[in-house]
């Protein structure tokens, strides 16, 4: 595969371009699925691609494939010179410069074999225990979803004209479980899940059921408050889907083309100073690990907000050129198109409250577990998305609330952060603890 | 048309004896039901940044899904390699789901029924590259005019052709050839003493580039989203809690499809997981709602001459006056519900199973002047175009976000207000549903619908309506 790589490059070169990266991907895929005590579906396949990118001169275009026959290959080639022949001259396309290429050294961990060499039957069995384990927990939980025990095997391959070639293998296994529960007019769902490099890192799948049927369970009966200002907490599930627009806010496009609340602000305070935001590609077996990013540089860890100053974007090659800066090495790209930019392990810094404590002094408050929607604008910081939780009453969790929503602006929830927990865990690339975001408007009855 | 003058058969000499053999393979160890799902798929985009063309890509994908169906459980195998070893290889891992002799009967391949909705002669993906870069040009040049507020402009034109080719173990064999495309314009505007503000406009369908040169000119996507920023420029912030909502004609219909479309998807259903199983015959919705998904309008993103399990495509009733009349069948739910196919089984490519899902979602036109709609309300909000949406179908619950939206004050709209989330419960809230305006329009085609990891492109459409009582998500 590296030598396919190194040989795509060689011959865009030789049709014409003065600079190419490829980008070859090979996966293995299998799914199980059981629901109602029943294998439902099964699922397994293979496929691979191949990305090319081609730089003549200031110009630059792509083109992609999963047709690896000679004429494929041939067509790759010669698409992704035809596209940069449609591109208008940018000063800042290019490759990344020779001296930023590179990979981490040593092992990062991202590849178990186990996961390949466990058999089907088995893969059954153990999402098979995973859904029991909800179904049998109490007898409200009436129906289910199902639940899943998935794989993936990837290779990653990545080769450009200034003569980087580097491969990396990843695995990762999950098991998931969606229970339903009943009880007269009321019906909920949700789910929990653990996910892994290796099988050794999976949570027990009794464990998995039966968190995924309590969460499902303390929906019951859920409630509209009355619209009001009052405090709220999120719990690190629904914390981490802060991270993914805060992301959004930092990313290098966003700021060059000043459609961030954030953009221009480097340096100064942007949260409260409990806030900590960092990305880190080299933590070993993580979902955000890479040995090196889609451009051919090495990952690092990048202190985004820093105490509550705003201290770096997340950038890869063109959006640093575009904004004078260096590249953060969080160029990321499927095989399709140009290198754009993704998180590595992107995360909220542990702070130093329990969870518990964390509820404690709120008298009259809403615990958010999930948010609903897209209304979320990164460009503004205006926040207003459907939420359901549970009511906060003198420091307890006291009754289940749902269809409300949860509305402020992001500069100032960022500003507002009260508290942050000791609860930091990954499950998957981005990860924060308990987060008390200070008031906000509930819409609701 | 015969199959060696088909797509598959001409250009990848696939022949019936092929189609059967790999069926035979799927069916090997039993199962009642097999299917194959050919795809080849070329993908072109082109983007417009800071008024130069920065990303111009192309790019080919082909593969096979092979599926096998015994009694609920789904066994499936994909190859993105087309060799006969690699097709059966795929069939047999399909096959493992099954177990005993096989129950079906070997059914000679005849050509299934479908429509001619899109009968484009040069798809977009066929026209010369420089042609449509042509049309980003003119959106960026149209919305950088529009004001000198605008300061970025990203104009991107993107489209597909796909060849499909459907044998199934009941002896359907059928084709199509599905062109796609859409253009989109995304503008931020500024002023000073306040936030950027943004606008976004799209559309397109299975249409070729003649569509865009003669109905949908690139001036008007970049027209609408450069006066979307502008207008929230001056926006105040969005009023919280429940009051009376007018939801403007088109793109608000993006409520029907997370309000009742996917709760009535039949998957869910006949597993009795959504808010609305065991309902049918039931009223869900104030009488004026009439409530359908139409597969079958020309031209439209979200139709299809047939489904992707080879089933034509057709109008299905959801709601009839406000009585829940029937669900959205792919071939799994309709066997094991027994009921009749709705042409609803659609998957994201070859590398996806089937599943129920919605084509072109509307409400029927009612009789209410839109204006005088307007006039009713004393205090409330009027939504002209959305964001995105979410439903738990669970629940019910759904949500959508406004992103223009006006003051409705003493009967006439008033200020621009801040985007906002609006959160209601499937079930419940069409019953609040008082007017209907007499003004159904379609929305421009740029719906596009995730469910379970899928991605299906989608169109909706709404009359003018008002809502007596919805949660609104302001802060004011």
């Amino acid at each position: 595969m590296i030598d396919l790589a190194a040989d795509l490059v060689q011959q865009a070169l030789a049709a014409g371009a003065t600079g190419a990266e490829c980008i070859l991907s090979e996966g293995e895929e299998f799914s199980a699925n059981v629901r109602m005590r029943e294998l439902e579906s099964l699922k397994e396949a293979g496929s691979r691609g191949a990305g090319l990118r081609v730089v003549k001169g200031k110009r630059s275009g792509s083109a992609y494939t999963s047709d690896f026959s000679v004429e494929g290959i041939r067509r790759l080639v010669a698409s992704a010179v035809e596209m940069a022949g449609m591109t208008t001259e940018d000063p800042h396309a290019g490759l990344p410069d020779p001296d930023e290429l590179g990979a981490l050294d040593g092992d990062l961990k991202l590849f178990r074999g186990d996961v390949a060499d466990l058999d089907t039957p088995r893969k059954i069995e153990l999402t098979r225990e995973t859904e029991i384990a909800a179904l049998d927990f109490d007898p409200r939980i009436a129906n289910s979803e199902g639940a899943s025990f998935d794989t993936h095997l990837g290779h990653h391959v990545f080769a450009n004209s200034h003569g980087f070639a580097g491969e990396y293998r990843t695995s990762y296994c999950s098991l998931s479980a969606v229970p339903i529960a009943k009880e007269g007019d009321s019906m909920e769902r949700d789910y929990w899940y653990s996910m892994a490099r290796g099988l050794e890192g999976l949570e027990p799948p009794a464990e998995i059921g039966r968190i995924a049927a309590r969460r499902a369970l303390r929906r019951l009966g859920a409630r509209k408050v009355d619209t009001q200002k009052a405090p709220v907490v999120f719990e690190p599930r629904a914390a981490r889907d802060l991270l993914g627009d805060l992301f959004e806010a930092v990313h290098g496009e966003a700021i060059y083309r000043q459609a961030s609340f954030l953009a221009g602000k480097l340096g100064q305070r942007v949260a409260s100073e409990k806030l900590t935001i960092i990305d880190d590609g080299t933590i070993p077996s993580l979902f955000g690990t890479s040995p090196f990013d889609d451009e051919g540089v090495p990952t690092r860890r990048t202190v985004v907000i820093e105490n509550g100053v705003l201290r770096s974007y997340l950038l890869n090659t063109y959006t640093a050129r575009k904004l004078g800066m260096k590249t953060t090495g969080n160029a990321s790209r499927g095989i399709t198109g140009n290198a754009g930019i993704g998180h590595n392990n992107f995360y909220i810094a542990q702070g130093d409250k329990s969870p518990e404590e964390i509820l404690r002094p709120i008298r009259n408050g809403f615990y958010v577990t999930e948010m609903m929607g897209f209304g979320v604008n990164t460009v503004t910081g205006d926040f207003s998305v459907g939420a359901n939780g549970l009511w906060i009453r003198d420091g307890e969790l006291a009754f289940p609330v749902s269809e409300v929503t949860i509305a402020g602006n992001l500069n100032q929830m960022l500003m507002n952060v009260e508290a942050v927990g000791t609860d930091l865990e990954f499950r998957g690339s981005t990860a924060a603890p308990t987060l008390c975001m200070g008031e906000m408007t509930i819409g609701g009855k | 048309m015969p199959l060696s003058d088909s797509f598959f058969g001409s250009r990848l000499a696939i022949t019936g004896r092929d189609l059967e053999r790999y069926l035979a393979e799927a069916l090997s160890r039993g199962g009642d039901y097999a299917d194959l799902y050919f795809e080849y798929i070329a993908t072109s985009s082109i983007s417009m940044d800071d008024a130069i063309v920065k990303s111009a890509t192309q790019g080919v994908s082909l593969g096979v899904g092979v599926r096998v169906l015994a009694g609920e459980r789904t066994g499936y195998a994909y190859s993105d390699d087309l060799s006969p070893e690699r097709i059966v290889k795929a069939a047999r891992v399909a096959a493992c789901i099954a177990a005993g002799p096989s129950q079906v009967e070997k059914t000679p391949l005849r050509e299934g029924d479908k429509h001619n909705l899109y009968p484009v002669l040069t798809a977009a993906t066929e026209t010369a590259f420089s042609d449509r870069v042509e049309m980003v040009k003119r959106a960026d040049r149209c919305a950088r005019a529009y004001d000198p507020r605008v300061f970025q402009v990203q104009a991107s034109f993107v489209d597909n052709l796909r060849h499909v080719l459907i044998a199934t173990s009941d002896g359907i064999l059928n084709y199509d050839r599905q062109p796609m495309a859409r253009m989109s314009v995304r503008v931020l505007a500024r002023q000073e003493g306040s936030p950027p503000q943004s606008g976004h406009a799209g559309g397109g369908g299975r249409v070729g580039l003649e569509f865009f040169l003669e109905e949908k000119t690139p001036e008007h996507f970049a027209t609408e989203s450069a006066r979307q920023a502008i207008v929230q420029l001056d926006a105040i912030d969005a009023p919280a809690g429940e009051m009376t909502v007018v939801l403007g004609p088109g793109w608000p219909g993006i409520l029907l499809h997370e309000a009742v479309g996917h709760g009535l998807e039949a998957d869910f259903n006949r597993k009795g997981t959504s808010a609305f199983s065991g309902r049918i015959g039931q009223q869900v919705a104030s009488p004026l709602c009439t409530v359908v998904d139409d597969g079958t309008i020309r031209s439209r993103r979200g139709s299809l001459n047939m489904d992707d399990e080879g089933v034509p495509t057709q109008r299905n009733v959801l709601i009839e006056n406000g009585i829940l009349r029937g669900y959205l069948q792919d071939r799994l739910s309709s066997r094991i519900l027994r009921s009749g196919q709705t042409g609803s089984g659609r998957r994201e490519s070859y590398a996806h199973i089937p599943m129920p899902r919605m084509t072109n979602t509307f409400m029927l036109a009612g009789e209410s002047d839109p204006s005088e709609v307007v006039r009713s309300v004393p205090r409330g909000l009027y939504c002209k175009s959305f964001g995105g949406g979410q439903v738990d179908i669970t629940n019910g619950n759904f949500v959508f976000t406004a992103s223009e939206s006006y003051l409705i004050e003493d009967g006439h709209l008033t200020r621009p207000v801040r985007n906002a989330t609006l959160i209601g419960n499937g079930p419940e809230t069409l019953r609040f549903v008082s007017m209907v305006g007499h003004d159904l329009e379609l929305d421009e085609g740029m719906g596009i619908c995730g469910k379970e990891g899928q991605s299906v492109a989608v169109g909706v459409g709404l009359p003018t309506i008002k809502i007596d009582r919805i949660t609104v998500g302001g802060t004011a």
